[in-house]
């Protein structure tokens, strides 16, 4: 991260003994991960009444490790506060900002992918006001949508990219073009990155698996949770007649394994399903255990629904090797080796509901001494992971940098074309 | 017979019938009641049948205790308590026997042992103590273990580990008790383990290599214990300590399922008839996952376990 290796460097040319005193650029932590700070969150709060966006009412009760994290209580409406006015947030965001909190929209693909929808409607209906210049304008517009996006549940890493991915685009309109003419760039810059990035990448992946035989007949494949990725890949084996079975592991709050289990057994592969305290039972009997990933860090560990990590960690004591499928839109240029650092905190009283039993934990909040605790995603160390599959090829864990940095080259390298041909213009 | 005795002998007939009939539905809730009656079981079956030598005695509680076994094979606690007794009867005939002659070892003298005339000396006295005080034993060295500051994981619901501290249930009662508690889903233990310092456990049985029979999903908390150098304290009093052997990796022999109604509604039936749903009940920890074990008879280590064993059973009783 820029900011990391500013102090880096400083420190460096300190201890060389130099004549020339560089002023270090104190390291700045991202204000998502600053919770507990006020000064930080007085900031915020000022900068959220000025995009009119609604303030999410924070957690009474935070676990104390977590205290740098957000945590929302579960609100009747979030756009109760929300004014019908010109200057507000487009309905389509308020929609899907809507969608992602009550979790109808769920899946680092999923919610991408509805991003980049809405954002073409926002554009539709967007248009230049006089004396402004629409790459300006429309990133300005684009700001206050995403924080309150941000507000309703904290943006995945695939959706972060693919705003990335936007803003630069709209950055580099020329700016002597009409708006129609513009817009219909951004539509194709837009759909090509959905095509490329998410579609074909897909794609991609299941054809290194079927080409390199990662499933065989009779392998027996553990997946856990729900994954759009690992899905394809075991619809298309199963499609080309290969023999195998599945075992599902599921893990509650979120029981996504209840999802991945119906749409595969509407096509017809042999599945058996369990919950995550028989993942040991079952692994005994598995012989590769399929994993889908959020994002992939930039040190080479995978962060990914909660509970991955341990089921590579079972899959490690039985020897059985663990496959992570990840498209490379999801890299990111972020380090971590815990789960505490970034991470998103659920509700906690879906930890309430355990299924048919009674809850014992109805009323946990008049305990001064209790809280819960609904994490939402984990880092899973490289030592476990024997291999990542994505639309480029089988790679290790380890490699993950290595395709981070040649997506930057690219991208200054793109620039550096940019602002060559910019130049020229003038 | 006269009367008084028949009444008797259909009282404790009954007794059995009921306790066998529990066994079987598992309607008896924790280790600890079901080892608990199969003492008392005992105890009235000494007391009320008839019998002069000790062999005589010896095969009763021994074929009553098979009958036992066999209406819930994976409640241990049943087959322990029964090893137990039949280690205490020949301990006090030895000890008695040793008052009256110079005998050495009682094994050697076994055949003299099962032929021999016996007193009517009343045994249980002895087991029934055995087993009211464990619970303060063990929680009495907690102070060992733990101390200030410390963040501690622990699993399901135990009795014993409830007395060592002060699921959900267990958050319940430690919250209660006004101990800082934190629940956690069984998918995020990786996750915290890296903050907690010690992770303490009950389990159902302690097998007699060391390793462990505990509920589902305590060897993925023992993994991740390893994986990040947490120490795993066991909680198990010693009626949990069977002289059995894990004989292979084949689970299905040595674990129990339950309904899996418990994992998927029935009322999902339309993929319910097309998948398998499997729910398991036990786990099985090896020993080297386990750091520490706390009995009421003080800490060991996993290595020592078999040490135990030929103090509270006689290696005849192992295959009852």
């Amino acid at each position: 991260m820029k900011a990391e290796s500013g102090a880096a460097g400083g420190n460096k040319e300190a201890g060389g003994a130099s004549t020339t005193t560089i002023k270090k650029e104190p390291v700045r932590v991202p204000d998502h991960l600053k919770a507990d700070d006020a000064a930080t969150q007085k900031k915020l709060t000022k900068k959220l009444v000025k995009q009119h966006i609604p303030q999410r009412t924070s957690a009474q009760r935070k676990v104390r490790l977590f205290n740098h994290l957000h945590q929302y209580e579960r609100e009747v409406s979030l756009t109760q506060s929300l004014a019908f006015s010109s200057s507000g947030i487009h309905p389509a965001v308020i929609k899907l900002g809507i969608q992602y909190a009550e979790g109808i929209i769920s899946g680092s693909n999923a919610r991408c992918l509805a991003l980049l929808a809405t954002f073409k409607r926002v554009i539709a209906d967007y248009s230049t006001p006089p004396q402004k210049e629409l790459s300006r304008d429309l990133e300005a517009k684009i700001k206050p949508y995403i924080s309150f996006l941000n507000q309703c549940r904290l943006l995945s890493v695939s959706m972060g990219n693919a705003i990335k991915y936007l803003k630069w685009n709209i950055t580099h309109i020329p700016s002597d073009i009409s708006d129609s003419e513009a817009k219909a760039m951004l539509y194709e810059g837009i759909d090509g990155y959905i095509q490329e990035k998410i579609i074909l990448a897909a794609d991609a992946i299941s054809d290194h698996v079927k080409a390199e035989k990662k499933i065989i007949n009779g392998d027996v494949i553990v997946v856990f949770a729900c994954s759009s990725v690992v899905r394809k890949v075991l619809l298309d084996a199963y499609k080309q007649g290969i023999q195998f079975r599945v075992i599902v592991v599921d893990g509650r709050p979120r029981m996504e394994g209840r999802e991945m289990l119906r749409r595969l057994v509407r096509s017809g592969i042999k599945c058996t399903y369990v919950l995550m305290n028989a993942a040991s039972y079952v692994m005994q009997e598995a012989t590769k255990v399929f994993l889908g990933a959020h994002a992939m860090l930039n040190n080479g560990w995978v962060m990914s629904r909660v509970g991955t990590s341990l089921i590579a960690l079972i899959a490690k004591s039985y020897s059985v090797p663990v496959l992570v499928c990840c498209e490379t839109y999801k890299f990111w240029e972020r380090g971590q080796t815990d789960s505490f650092v970034f991470n998103e905190l659920g509700d906690p009283d879906d930890v309430v509901n355990i299924g048919n039993k009674s809850p014992y934990l109805q009323d946990w909040r008049t305990f001064n001494s209790l809280t819960l605790l609904n994490l939402v995603y984990d880092v899973t160390p490289p030592e476990f992971v024997s291999l990542v599959i994505t639309e480029l090829g089988l790679i290790p864990c380890t490699s993950v940098p290595v395709v981070l940095r040649m997506k930057q080259e690219k991208l200054m390298k793109l620039d550096k074309q940019f602002y060559e041909e910019r130049k020229l213009q003038y | 017979m006269p009367p008084g005795e028949s009444d008797k002998k259909e009282d404790l007939d009954e007794r059995i019938e009921t306790f066998k009939s529990e066994l079987k539905q598992g309607s008896i809730e924790g280790s600890y009641n079901v080892a608990l009656k199969t003492v008392s079981l005992l105890v009235r079956i000494i007391s009320q049948t008839k019998w002069t030598t000790a062999k005589e005695l010896m095969d009763i509680v021994r074929s009553e205790g098979k009958k036992m076994m066999a209406s819930q094979p994976s409640e241990t606690a049943v087959g322990n308590m029964v090893r137990r007794v039949l280690k205490i009867i020949r301990e006090e005939y030895a000890s008695a026997l040793k008052g009256s002659s110079e005998e050495g070892d009682p094994q050697e003298s076994l055949a003299k042992l099962l032929l021999a005339e016996g007193e009517m000396d009343d045994y249980s006295g002895t087991v029934l103590n055995l087993k009211c005080h464990f619970a303060e034993n063990i929680a009495g060295q907690a102070l060992e273990h733990i101390h200030s500051n410390e963040v501690i994981m622990t699993a399901g619901k135990s009795r014993t580990v409830e007395e060592f501290l002060k699921g959900q249930e267990l958050a319940m009662s430690l919250a209660k008790a006004d101990i800082e508690t934190t629940v956690i889903n069984d998918s995020a233990v990786f996750a915290i383990m890296s903050r907690v310092n010690k992770v303490i456990i009950g389990t159902h049985t302690v097998m007699a290599n060391g390793g462990l029979k505990a509920i589902n999903g305590s060897h993925a908390i023992a993994l991740a214990a390893k994986h990040h150098s947490v120490p795993l304290v066991v909680c198990a009093a010693m009626f949990k300590l069977s002289p059995q052997y894990l004989c292979s990796y084949d689970q299905d022999a040595f674990n129990k399922f339950l309904s899996p109604h418990d994992v998927m509604d029935f009322s999902e039936g339309e993929i319910l008839s097309k998948i398998q749903v499997h729910n398991p009940v036990f786990d099985y920890v090896p020993p080297e996952l386990v750091t520490l074990y706390v009995s009421n008879i003080g800490g060991n280590a996993p290595s020592y376990v078999y040490r135990l064993l030929s103090e509270l059973y006689h290696p005849d009783d192992h295959d009852l």
